[in-house]
């Protein structure tokens, strides 16, 4: 008996971790997002679905533009990292951990800083763009700052070590013999690394997808410091209807809106990409 | 075999069919790498050329330069000088991807993420066969190494020898100009792996393909091989068939790696016909076939199966030496006995337990052993 219950009891300090700081905010918020009222004269419960009727209705633009921009920065991540774990796994030798360490190393300063430090990099005569438009690369009322470009880069930029762990933790395990039993077998390099490297590695892919594209879609620091007002993602509009407008109803719902889209994302990637298949490779 | 017919040529048998260029050559290859500041020599000058639809054996302990000789055979690595050619062709330089060999590897190195008939269908998709031959192919191969039926299990779902045999399946179906095969069998239990050498022995009859085998274990090598090339420290020590490496060892080396060798050292004193005297340091003497001459200090090499231990004196002729019995081993089949002689010098003896084996010596007994001289040899020292 006392064999049985012993788990149970183990994992129970995780359980009660996970009700009190997810179930209970979650329930609580799902509650909230049912009320009207305002914050001055307080808050009632009233199941008004419509909430959710206007926060789409309002806001579907930012909405789905921040799942464009968590789109796009997810494919810069994966352009940029997949070479970079590559690079690491396969010629990084006995300095891996070094690399590993340089990548991250960034992110040791706070993100708000790193952000900022990107504003001074693509001002409009910063330096990157202050040089181009000297030499006449760039024609002089060029900017990237307050633009898409902007947003994306440093959501990419911020979001990049999600990337790039998750692949290489994958690439760095693959045997180079099953490689070389690609090129024995009449595979040329791009054969082996497309038909062989490339989905023994798709584990990490798919985890480093998630890992960037749920964060980026909902972040609202990189949109307010280098976006303008057409770059607006539903994190700063989550952020202004709560500490702005204190309309908490309308910024819960809007919450529950991207979550459940999220969601319904992720279970689509995992149903397509066939997760039960992709993670019998690491077995 | 009863009638002769005398229109065209005799038929040959795959194993001895040796017309043409060698399927693999090696000349005067050399491989060495860069450790730091030093260069380590792991193949030191290798000529040998291994014939068509023979099963040849790389044998040596580990680091003797073998893998690293069969890895430039495939085109893994490129020799620091020398010619590797397949089939008369230069190939060195030549990517892996553009030789006609195929390797199995010894962690067999499947895929894991294709099922086996996709792993089976690699090669010959590379090479665009047609999808009607890549799938009869695909079958027979499967066929031939007994794994009909599994066609679409994921590799990491087999048992070892299974996988063992996806990975000889894979390379086979591609019919290579020679197949490598680097220790197949060093992960398979020693009941699996004596079944796989008899298995693989007869796959080699039945495609009549090149095989070269890269093994440490020298029963395997007896066991299967055509030839065998004993390899030490980068260079190969004895080329030649199974009865003639373990009979006719050319070195010490060989000797004592092949088998159980006694080694006797002595100094050659005179000649006798097509036999030289060797004298042993207050034992006596014997005779051996060598072609050393006298004064040279050598080491007389004998099988322990072919010393007859005795309390009788031998007949005439025989080589003799008198000696006390020290360890007495009952192996069941056979006895092994651990001879002290007058110097301290220990002879081993393999006796079969037949049944006319009555008068066994036992331990502290005073015994003869003898042998024909012509089963010892000397060799230099």
């Amino acid at each position: 008996m006392k064999a049985k219950t012993t788990p149970y009891l183990l994992v129970l300090p995780a359980w009660i971790w996970l009700a009190i700081f997810f179930v209970v905010p979650i329930c609580g918020m799902l509650s909230v997002s049912l009320m009207t009222g305002n914050v001055l004269d307080g808050f009632t419960q009233t199941f008004h679905v419509a909430n959710y009727a206007e926060a789409i209705d309002r806001y579907w633009r930012q909405i789905l533009r921040s799942l464009a921009y968590g789109a796009c920065a997810t494919a810069l991540c994966v352009a940029i990292g997949y070479p970079v774990a590559a690079w690491i796994a396969f010629r990084g030798g006995r300095h891996k951990t070094t690399y590993l360490l340089l990548l991250l190393l960034p992110f040791f300063v706070s993100q708000v800083l790193r952000t900022i430090s990107w504003r001074f990099l693509l001002a409009d005569d910063g330096v990157l763009l202050g040089p181009l438009k000297s030499i006449g690369l760039l024609p002089e009322d060029a900017h990237v700052l307050s633009t898409p470009l902007a947003v994306v880069t440093g959501l990419a930029y911020s979001h990049l070590p999600f990337m790039v762990l998750p692949i290489y933790a994958v690439l760095e395990r693959v045997d180079h013999r099953v490689v070389e039993a690609a090129r024995d077998l009449y595979a040329t390099r791009a054969q082996a690394f497309l038909r062989v490297v490339l989905p023994m590695s798709l584990p990490g892919v798919f985890a480093g997808v998630l890992m960037v594209f749920v964060p980026t879609s909902a972040d609202y620091v990189n949109a307010s410091l280098l976006g303008g007002t057409g770059t607006t993602m539903i994190g700063n509009v989550i952020q202004s209807q709560y500490l702005v407008n204190n309309d908490y109803p309308m910024a819960a719902a809007i919450t529950f809106v991207l979550m459940a889209l999220l969601l319904a994302g992720i279970f689509g990637y995992a149903r397509a990409l066939g997760t039960e298949r992709v993670m019998e490779v690491r077995a | 075999m009863a009638t002769s017919t005398h229109e065209g040529p005799a038929p040959h048998p795959p194993t001895t069919a040796r017309e043409g260029p060698a399927a693999i050559g090696l000349e005067g290859v050399v491989k060495t790498y860069r450790s730091g500041q030093e260069t380590v020599a792991a193949v030191r000058g290798i000529d040998l050329a291994v014939h068509q639809g023979e099963f040849f054996s790389l044998l040596g302990p580990s680091g003797c330069g073998k893998t690293t000789t069969m890895r430039m055979i495939a085109g893994f690595e490129e020799p620091t000088s020398g010619t590797v050619r397949l089939a008369g062709r230069d190939v060195t330089g030549v990517p892996p991807d553009r030789r006609d060999v195929n390797m199995v590897f010894q962690s067999y190195a499947l895929f894991p993420h294709m099922s086996v008939a996709d792993n089976v269908a690699f090669g010959l998709r590379r090479k665009n066969v047609p999808k009607d031959e890549v799938r009869r192919r695909v079958g027979e191969a499967l066929d031939l190494v007994e794994l009909s039926g599994l066609h679409r299990r994921r590799p990491g779902r087999l048992s070892g020898g299974q996988q063992q045999r996806v990975a000889l399946a894979r390379a086979l179906v591609n019919r290579p100009g020679a197949l490598l095969l680097d220790e197949p069998l060093g992960a398979l239990d020693l009941k699996l792996r004596q079944a796989m050498q008899i298995e693989l022995k007869r796959i080699q009859r039945e495609v009549g393909i090149t095989f070269v085998y890269v093994t440490h274990d020298q029963s395997e090598a007896l066991t299967m091989s055509d030839r065998i090339a004993v390899m030490n420290e980068g260079v190969v020590e004895q080329l030649g068939p199974p009865a003639q490496i373990y009979e006719r060892p050319a070195s010490r080396f060989v000797a004592g790696f092949i088998g159980t060798s006694n080694l006797l050292s002595g100094t050659v004193t005179t000649g006798v016909g097509e036999y030289a005297r060797v004298e042993f340091d207050g034992i006596g003497h014997v005779l051996v076939r060598t072609d050393q001459t006298s004064g040279s200090a050598v080491d007389v090499t004998v099988r322990p199966e072919k010393v007859h231990i005795g309390a009788d004196e031998p007949a005439p002729g025989m080589s003799r030496l008198r000696g006390t019995v020290g360890e007495v081993v009952y192996l069941g089949a056979s006895t092994h006995y651990t001879v002290v002689l007058a110097n301290g010098a220990e002879v081993v003896v393999f006796r079969q337990n037949s049944s006319d084996a009555s008068n066994a010596a036992e331990r502290g007994d005073q015994v003869w052993l003898s042998w024909r001289p012509d089963h010892s040899y000397a060799l230099p020292r």
